[in-house]
Formats: C-alpha cells, structure tokens, sequence
C-alpha cells in the first residue's frame, strides 16, 4: 500500500504551495496518473480521502487524469496513444520506441481559496 | 542540506503561474507539474551523488519475497572479485543481514520505515553505517514486493529484478511496472525448472513487450557455472558507471 505514502507526499506539497500563495484552503487537486506509474487510481483516491482530513485539503476533491502511455517510435516516427502496458509501436512493432508519458505521477493543478 | 553529512545539492526551482480564474473571483487556479515524488526523487540523486563520490555503483535488488535475493548476494562473493556490501530492506527481522554477516558479507539493516518498500530517505540513512571507500559496489535488498518497490527511486544506479521459476512466467505481465523499471532481470532457481511448467520463452516475449532492451540472465545457486553471466553483467555495469562519471566529471 505505497498509495499511502504517495498522498502524504502529494498533501505535504499541496499544503506547501497553499502557504506560499496564502490560501485558506485548497479546493481541487489535480493530478496526472500514468498507466505505468505503479499506482492503483482507485486506492490512490481512498488515501486521499483519508489524509486529507486535518490539513487545509480537508475539503478538496482529487481529480485523476489517467494517463495512457504516449510513445514515440524512432523507427517509423509515429507518435502514439495506448492503454495496454506494450512500449513496442502500434503502427510498425519496432522495439526502438521512446516513452513520452503515461510513467508519472504528476501534481498538475490546484485550485485554491485565497 | 543534508543533515548526516553536511553536503548539500541543488534544488531545482519551478515555476509556478498564479491565474485568476476568469469565472471565480476569489478562487485561483495554479498550474503547477510538479512530480508528486519530487522530494523522494531529490534524496534519491543525493545519494547518488554519495556513491559517485566514493566510485560505488549501486545496485537495488527486487522481487517478491523468497525469489532468492538474500541466497544470491551469500552465494556471490565466492564468484566476483567486486568487493561489496548489502543495504538490508528487511524491515521486520535482522535474518537476512545476519545471514549475510555469517558469511562475511559487510551488511546493514534498514530500521526504520513502513513494510512494504524502501525510500530514498531510508537509504540514505544507511549510507552513512556503511564505508564506502572500501567498496565497489553496493546493493540494496529491497523488500520483497512486486508493487510498491518500483514506484520509488531509492538512488541506485541499476535495478536488478528477480523471477524465480516457482512463482510462474505470469508474473511479468501481473507486475508491468517493476519489470518494465528491470536493467537486468534474473530468473532465479533455474535448476527447479524440470518441477515448474515455467516457460522462459513466454517469459522473454512478455518482457520485450515491456521493456524490449533489458537483459536477462538465468541463475541457480545449484550450479556455479551460472553466476557467470550475473559477475559479468555486474563489472559491465560498474564499469561503464566509472566512465560516465568521469565523463560527468
Ligand atoms: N532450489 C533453489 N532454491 C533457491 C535458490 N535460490 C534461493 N533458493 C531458496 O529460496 C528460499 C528463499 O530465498 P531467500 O534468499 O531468502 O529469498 P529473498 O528473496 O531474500 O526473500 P525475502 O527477503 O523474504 O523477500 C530459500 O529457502 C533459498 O534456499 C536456487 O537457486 N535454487
Ligand atoms: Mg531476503
Ligand atoms: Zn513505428
Ligand atoms: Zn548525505
């Protein structure tokens, strides 16, 4: 359950950038969940809503984006979306593929009562 | 700053755009992309910069429990000439370390922490019980766990990911992510495969689905002849970390 220490690190950085720009609280959080990032979305948003409790997240909603791998293929230069956990390209089954996205987990957007 | 040894590295800075939101006055919106495990990510480099300093390449060894990690860093040392020491991620117990320190092996049991992986943070507490100048190469002996392991960079240089032919060839496809972060992976007890209907082909076309260009290894503490390609594997890595940090230098 390593979803568990992904939210305190998730709320320990909202609550930094709300101090900083002086909010009271923090609305929304949005954050980009790569299909190869690890982490499983739906325990992910039970954590959240556990942590966020007793810190100026209280009442914020968690909105995931799921991200699909992007990939670029070196081969034939076509750039591509997919679900399945596969890296090899769609378009030409070349292995000489580049993941562009859909590894991380990003902190991407807050919204903020100020 | 680091607290332990007084180094410091650089933090890289961020730029955050406060908007206003047209449609609410008195609600902003800040764009932010920042990695969620960004400080995780931080120490991680730090203590790699602790290893570069000393020339140790640094390896973080992963699998389920009982794959063989603790067997195969008691049976190395008879095989490779690298002198090394073990970062014990066993939370629970200090058998492994023990075991480890019976055979002579320099080994240092992680104390604090959740169960169910290892931090950059926990390393790094490690790193400063253990002396590096008297080393080449140093692993990490994660927590046996297919999942959360893979989610966090705990400063190594190389993952070594374990399979042993007991669990199934399924488990490449069950576990994406851990085999897809593999530099090497190793298929472990392979002197049980004539008793498992364990299909190493499948096992290889699952892997170059995920990760076409790691490299696989087959072992079986039964058989000295197959720490070969392991020892082999090992001095490449080291060596080729020894250059790019001079090349970084
Ligand atoms: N037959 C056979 N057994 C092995 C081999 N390698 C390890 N084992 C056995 O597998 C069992 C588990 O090995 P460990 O080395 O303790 O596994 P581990 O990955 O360190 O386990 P955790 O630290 O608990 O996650 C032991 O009983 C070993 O003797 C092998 O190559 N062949
Ligand atoms: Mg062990
Ligand atoms: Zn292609
Ligand atoms: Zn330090």
């Amino acid at each position: 359950m390593h979803e568990y220490s992904i939210v305190m690190a998730l709320i320990e950085q909202c609550e930094a950038l709300a101090k900083q720009h002086q909010a009271i609280a923090v609305e929304r959080v949005d954050i980009k969940v790569g299909i190869l990032s690890g982490v499983e979305p739906s325990l992910l948003a039970q954590a959240f809503n556990t942590f966020k409790l007793d810190g100026i997240c209280a009442k914020a909603s968690l909105d995931m984006h799921i991200q699909p791998l992007v990939l670029q293929c070196n081969h034939c230069n076509t750039r591509s979306e997919q679900m399945h956990r596969v890296v090899l390209c769609p378009d030409c089954n070349s292995a000489d593929t580049r993941v562009v996205d859909g590894e991380d987990m990003m902190l991407m957007q807050l919204e903020m009562d100020t | 700053m680091c607290q332990d040894c007084g180094c410091s590295i650089t933090h890289d800075h961020h730029d955050h755009s406060l908007k206003t939101n047209p449609q609410l006055n008195d609600k902003k919106t800040l764009s932010v992309i920042h990695k969620i495990l960004s400080k995780n990510d931080l120490e991680a480099q730090h203590n790699r910069n602790h290893f570069n300093q000393h020339q140790v390449t640094a390896f973080n060894i992963m699998s389920s429990p009982g794959s063989g990690k603790t067997t195969l860093l008691e049976h190395l040392c008879q095989y490779s000439n690298l002198r090394y020491a073990v970062i014990e991620g066993d939370l629970e117990t200090s058998r492994d370390a023990d075991r480890l320190i019976a055979k002579g092996i320099l080994a240092y049991q992680i104390q604090t922490g959740s169960a169910c992986h290892l931090d950059a943070f926990m390393v790094h507490g490690a790193l400063h019980h253990i002396k590096l100048d008297e080393l080449d190469i140093c692993f990490v002996e994660n927590v046996g766990n297919l999942v959360c392991p893979a989610s966090y960079d705990v400063g190594t240089h190389k993952n070594i990911v374990l399979l042993s032919v007991p669990e199934g060839d399924d488990k490449i496809e069950k576990y994406p992510v851990m085999f897809r972060k593999a530099d090497v992976v190793v298929i472990t007890k392979t002197d049980l495969l004539p008793y498992f209907d364990f299909n190493l082909e499948h096992a290889k076309a699952e892997l170059y689905k995920l990760n076409p260009h790691v490299d696989l290894i087959e072992l079986s503490v039964k058989d000295a002849a197959t720490f070969n390609p392991l020892v082999n594997w090992l001095a490449t890595a080291h060596d080729n970390n020894l250059t790019a940090n001079i090349q970084e230098a």
